[in-house]
C-alpha cells in the first residue's frame, strides 16, 4: 500500500470496529478528499459517520470536542497543516487542556489529522510542518510518521487513544519514499519493506522512536520525509549511522534516544521545519541533557531555513542531502 | 415512539451522471427589484436582500432601478477586460499542462464579478481580492507581462518567487497580496476602511470570499466589526455554487441566501447576478457610495457559477455533471454583455473577433516578454538568496548567517 491506501485502511478498520468513530473534513465525503485519504468511506460507512464539513477549521475542531465530550471519536481532517490555525484556540485551550482543567471529569479523544511538509511545489501555504508549535502544548500528542506500515499503525493508536492527538502526515510522502532529490524519477512504496501493510487491525505503540538503520559512528535524530533524506545522506558519505524515527514527538522517546547518542556520542538532528524554536532546539536540549558526558562534538541542526517556504526555491529551502551531509561532516569531525 | 433529532446533511442537486439541476435557484426577472436610496436603514433594504437583482433581460436590454446608464465606450471596456480576463486564463492553463508554471486557478464563467465591480469603484478605492479575482487587475490597469512573471516565478515576479501562482499583488494598483488562506483578507479590508474613516478620507475598501469561505470566523469578524464601527466597506461573497467538491449548502446556501448573513448584525445586503455586467455594476456603485458618504457598509453576495476546475490540481468530474455549465440558468457574463452591445448596435461579431484576436496576439507577445525574464527553470532566475529577504525589514545575524550556509552549500 502507499501511504494513502494505509491510512484509508487503518480509518476503515477504525469505523468498522468502533460506531464511535467519525470522520469529519472538507471535501472527504461524497469526494474522497483531496488526497483521496478517505475515498470510499462515506459510501461504505454513510453520510453520519463520514461528515463533510463547512470550511471552518475553528468549527471543526470545536464541534469535534463536543462530539467527543459525548462519547463519539471523531477524526478530524485538516486539508493542509498550513490551515489549522483557525482552530488554534479549540486545540490550545479546550482540547488539550480539558482533562487537566476538569480534573480528569472530562476530555476529547479526538484525533486531527493534517498533510504537512513541502516538495510538492505548493508555496508558503501547502508546505508548512507545524509540529513544534503543538508540542509546546501541554496535553496533546503529537506524531508524525516516514512510511505507509507505520502511519496504518499510529493512527490506529491515535484514534485509540483517549488523549487527542495530532497527527501530521508527510504529504511528500504519500505516493512514495522520497530522498530528497527531486530529479531522480518517482517511486513508489511497491519496493519498500514498509509499503507492506496489512488490511487488518494493528495498532503501534505511540511514544516510542524506532531505530531506522544501526550505526555507531554518529546518530541520526528525525522524522517525517528527512528519515529517507538521511538514510540517503548517511549512505552517500558511508558513515555507519543510527538513524532513529522520532515516530512520536510528544511524549518524547528520551530512552531511545538517550541509549543511542550515549554509544555513538555524535548527534546530528535533522527536520524540514523552520530551525529557530523549532522540535530540533527540544531534542538537542534532550540530549545535552541526557549525554552530556558522552558526547564527542557538539549537536548539529539541520532544518528548513528561517524563511516562510518559498515557492520558486523549493530545493534550496529544503535541508537535502547535502546539508545533512555537511552536518554530519561537522559532528564527525570535530 | 417519539420523534428524534437526525442531522441535515446537505446534499449535491446533481452529481456526476446525475441531470443538472438548478431549480434551487431563486431568480427574479430583469428589473424587478427596487432600488433603495443610498442611505436607507438595514430595515428598508431588508425586505429585497434575498431577491435577485438582474438589469440584463432576455430580450439582451438593460432595464430597472439598477441600470447604472452606461455609455458605449464603458460597456466596451467591460467586455474587453472580461475577454482578456478568460484569454489571459485560457493561455495560462495551457502554460500549466505545458509545466511552464506549476500550478493555475481560472476565474471563467465569473469574469464579471471582478471587471464591472472594479470599475464601479474608485482606483484610490483599496481592494482585497481572493485567488479568483483576476479580472480586478485587468480592470485596474495591470501589465499582463507582470501578472504572468508572478506565474513563473522568475526575475521579473513582483512576489520575488515567494508564492504559489495567481496569488499576486499590485500595491500601485491599491491591490493587496493574495493569502492561501480563506477569508483571512476580509477583517483587513474593514480595518483599511475603518482607517480610511480614522483619517478622515472619502477611500473605501471591498474584499471578496468564496461562498465556502464564508464558513470561516474571519467572514463573521468582517461582518462584526464592519456592523460595530459602520466601517466604509464592501463585502463580496461570490456564490459560484460549489467549494472544491463542496456544494454551497454546506456553508449554509440553503438555509437562505449569503446576501443576508449580516441582517442581524444591521448590515444591509443585496444579492446580484454575478453574470449580469450591468447589474453587478449598478450594485457596487451603490455600495461604493453609501459606504463612501458614510451610510455604512454593505455585504453583496454575486451569484455566479464556476465553470472550471477548482485549480488545476483538480478533477470536478468526480463530483459534479460535466454539463453543469451549459445548464446554468444565469448564462455567460462575456455573452450577455456582448448580445446587449449588439442589440445597442453599438458592437459587431466582427469586431468582436478583432478583438478576440488582438487580446491573444497581445497574449502571445505578453508571454515571449514574461519569458525573457526567465522561469522556474529556464533562463535568468532570481538568486534563492533573496528568499531571505523582507523576512524582517532588517535582516538579523541569524538569517545573514543561514544565507552564507545556503550560499556554501549550494556552490
Ligand atoms: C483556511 C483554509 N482552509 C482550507 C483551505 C483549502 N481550500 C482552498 S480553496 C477551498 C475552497 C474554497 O471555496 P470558496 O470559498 O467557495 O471559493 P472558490 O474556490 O469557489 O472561489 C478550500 C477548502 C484554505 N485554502 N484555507
Ligand atoms: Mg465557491
Amino acid at each position: 500500500m502507499n501511504m494513502v491506501q494505509a491510512l484509508n485502511s487503518a480509518m476503515d478498520n477504525m469505523l468498522e470496529r468502533d460506531p464511535n468513530v467519525v470522520l469529519m473534513g472538507q471535501d472527504i465525503g461524497y469526494f474522497g478528499g483531496v488526497f483521496r485519504c478517505t475515498q470510499g468511506l462515506q459510501g461504505k460507512y454513510g453520510e453520519h459517520r463520514v461528515l463533510d464539513t463547512p470550511i471552518a477549521e475553528g468549527g471543526m475542531v470545536g464541534t469535534a470536542i463536543g462530539m467527543a465530550v459525548n462519547g463519539l471519536r471523531p477524526v478530524v481532517e485538516i486539508q493542509f497543516a498550513d490551515y489549522i490555525y483557525p482552530a488554534i484556540d479549540q486545540i490550545v485551550s479546550q482540547l488539550a487542556r480539558l482533562r487537566h482543567r476538569s480534573a480528569g471529569s472530562f476530555w476529547a479523544p479526538v484525533t486531527i489529522r493534517a498533510p504537512c511538509g513541502g516538495g510538492i511545489r505548493g508555496g508558503q501555504t501547502h508546505s508548512q510542518s507545524p509540529e513544534s508549535l503543538f508540542t509546546h502544548i501541554c496535553g496533546i500528542k503529537v506524531v508524525m510518521p516516514s512510511n505507509p506500515y507505520d502511519a496504518k499503525g499510529l493512527l490506529i493508536s491515535a484514534i485509540e487513544d483517549d488523549d487527542p492527538v495530532l497527527f501530521l502526515e508527510p504529504k511528500r510522502l504519500y505516493n512514495g519514499p522520497f530522498d530528497g532529490d527531486p530529479d531522480k524519477p518517482a517511486v513508489g512504496w511497491g519496493e519498500h519493506p514498509h509499503g507492506e501493510v496489512p488490511e487488518d487491525h494493528y495498532g503501534l505503540p505511540l511514544g516510542i522512536a524506532k531505530t531506522v538503520t544501526q550505526g555507531d559512528a554518529v546518530t541520526i535524530l528525525t522524522y517525517g520525509t528527512m528519515v529517507h533524506v538521511c538514510v540517503a545522506a548517511a549512505r552517500a558519505l558511508g558513515v555507519s549511522a543510527d538513524i532513529i524515527d522520532v515516530c512520536t514527538m510528544a511524549p518524547l522517546d528520551t530512552d531511545t534516544i538517550a541509549k543511542s547518542v550515549q554509544r555513538t556520542g555524535r548527534c546530528v538532528i535533522a527536520h524540514e521545519a523552520t530551525r529557530f524554536s523549532g522540535f530540533g532546539a527540544e531534542l538537542a536540549a534532550t540530549v545535552q541533557e541526557e549525554c552530556f558526558w558522552h558526547l564527542n562534538a557538539p549537536i548539529q541542526r539541520v532544518a528548513g531555513w528561517d524563511t516562510p517556504y518559498p515557492h520558486a526555491f523549493e530545493w534550496s529551502y529544503f535541508p537535502g542531502q547535502n546539508r545533512v551531509i555537511a552536518a554530519l561532516k561537522v559532528a564527525l569531525e570535530s | 415512539m417519539g420523534r428524534r433529532s437526525r442531522l441535515h446533511i446537505p446534499q449535491a442537486p446533481a452529481r456526476p451522471g446525475d441531470r443538472p439541476d438548478f431549480s434551487y435557484l431563486e431568480t427574479s426577472p430583469a428589473g424587478a427589484v427596487a432600488r433603495p436610496n443610498i442611505d436607507a436603514t438595514c430595515q428598508e433594504i431588508e425586505p429585497i436582500s434575498a431577491a435577485l437583482i438582474r438589469v440584463l433581460g432576455d430580450d439582451d436590454s438593460a432595464v430597472g432601478p439598477w441600470n447604472p446608464q452606461l455609455g458605449p465606450e464603458d460597456l466596451r471596456t467591460g467586455l474587453r477586460h472580461m475577454l482578456m480576463t478568460r484569454i489571459f486564463d485560457e493561455r495560462m492553463l495551457r502554460m500549466q499542462r505545458q509545466g511552464k508554471i506549476s500550478f493555475y486557478l481560472k476565474s471563467t464563467g465569473e469574469e464579471a464579478v471582478s471587471v464591472a465591480q472594479a470599475m464601479a469603484l474608485r482606483p484610490s478605492d483599496m481592494l482585497f481580492p481572493s485567488y479568483r479575482n483576476q479580472g480586478l487587475f485587468f480592470a485596474r490597469g495591470c501589465n499582463p507581462v507582470e501578472l504572468m512573471c508572478q506565474c513563473l516565478s522568475n526575475t521579473g515576479d513582483m512576489c520575488k518567487g515567494r508564492q504559489l501562482p495567481v496569488l499576486y499583488h499590485w500595491k500601485e494598483g491599491n491591490i493587496f497580496t493574495i493569502a492561501g488562506n480563506l477569508a483571512i483578507q476580509a477583517p483587513n479590508a474593514v480595518g483599511w476602511a475603518m482607517a480610511a474613516a480614522i483619517k478622515d478620507e472619502d477611500n473605501i475598501a471591498a474584499t471578496w470570499l468564496g461562498d465556502g469561505s464564508t464558513a470561516e470566523a474571519d467572514f463573521h469578524n468582517a461582518l462584526l466589526f464592519a456592523s460595530v464601527y459602520q466601517a466604509p466597506v464592501v463585502i463580496n461573497v461570490t456564490n459560484n455554487q460549489w467549494a472544491i467538491s463542496t456544494f454551497q449548502a454546506f456553508a449554509g446556501g440553503d438555509r437562505g441566501p449569503f446576501s443576508t448573513r449580516g441582517l442581524g448584525l444591521g448590515v444591509p445586503g443585496l444579492r446580484v447576478d454575478g453574470n449580469d455586467f450591468l447589474a453587478v455594476h449598478g450594485v457596487t456603485q451603490w455600495a461604493a457610495e453609501r459606504a463612501r458618504t458614510g451610510a455604512g457598509p454593505t455585504l453583496v453576495e454575486l451569484v455566479t457559477y464556476r465553470a472550471s476546475a477548482h485549480s488545476t490540481s483538480d478533477d470536478p468530474s468526480r463530483y459534479r455533471p460535466d454539463s453543469e455549465w451549459d445548464d446554468w440558468p444565469l448564462g455567460d457574463p462575456i455573452e450577455r454583455l456582448k448580445k446587449h452591445l449588439l442589440a445597442l448596435g453599438e458592437w459587431s461579431e466582427r469586431q468582436h473577433h478583432a478583438l478576440q484576436s488582438e487580446l491573444e496576439e497581445n497574449f502571445k507577445t505578453a508571454w515571449q516578454e514574461a519569458l525573457g525574464f526567465g522561469t522556474l527553470t529556464q533562463g535568468p532566475q532570481l538568486s534563492p538568496d533573496s528568499m531571505f529577504d523582507d523576512v524582517f525589514k532588517e535582516m538579523p545575524p541569524h538569517l545573514a548567517k543561514q544565507r552564507q550556509l545556503l550560499r556554501k552549500t549550494e556552490s
